[in-house]
């Protein structure tokens, strides 16, 4: 019989597994979108972490520290787009 | 566990599914355009499945209200920077990937 706790925990590990996958790809990637993407997949799946983990100590204040990790993850992926596009000429 | 705990484990490894897909297709896929298809929409509903288990779990009203947020702006905001890293990389001018490319 396994506890609620260590399931959320189990899935939360799960997801920084994934976002180690995606890593490969900003390694890996041959142009700079690539590397973009995976780390906006890096950062969502971070986000799910902390949410998971927030559920298994049930701190809700790792929510608020989610919700600005989401905040900020968004932020990179337009920032970036942004700037590969005009070279700067906006930001 | 009860029962809740676990539809809420569920949901959870639905959600740990999609974003094993979303990692298998950010390494696999050919080129940036089919990347980004997996990325937004594999992971979006990865992220919205495994925050609503989250929104399940947690008991008072006000981390709930949190979580619940938290699925509506990745449900907006995750497709919409896949779609501006994906228009960048067109307006740079980097061509889909075809089969002829293949061979």
């Amino acid at each position: 019989m396994v506890e609620f706790a260590t399931a959320m925990l189990a899935i939360a590990a799960a997801f920084v597994i994934f976002a180690v996958v995606a890593l490969y790809r900003v390694f890996a990637g041959p142009t700079i979108h690539d590397r973009v993407i995976a780390v906006n997949v890096a950062g969502t799946n971070t986000v799910i972490a902390i949410a998971l983990v927030a559920a298994a100590f049930e701190e809700s204040v790792f929510l608020d520290v989610a919700l600005v990790y989401a905040l900020l993850n968004f932020l990179l992926s337009i920032a970036f787009s942004k700037f590969n596009v005009e070279h700067g000429g906006v930001l | 566990m009860t029962p809740v705990e676990w539809a809420i484990v569920g949901l959870a490894l639905l959600g740990a599914f999609f974003g094993a897909v979303a990692a298998i297709g950010i390494v696999r896929m050919p080129d940036v355009y089919t990347r980004a298809h997996a990325a937004s929409k594999s992971d979006t509903l990865g992220a919205v499945l495994t925050i609503a288990a989250v929104a399940f779990a947690l008991e008072s009203g006000l981390s709930t209200v949190k979580a619940v947020f938290l699925v509506v702006f990745m449900f907006i905001t995750n497709p919409t920077a896949a779609h501006a890293i994906a228009r960048a990389a067109e307006d740079q001018g980097i061509e889909p990937w075809t089969t002829e490319e293949e061979r």
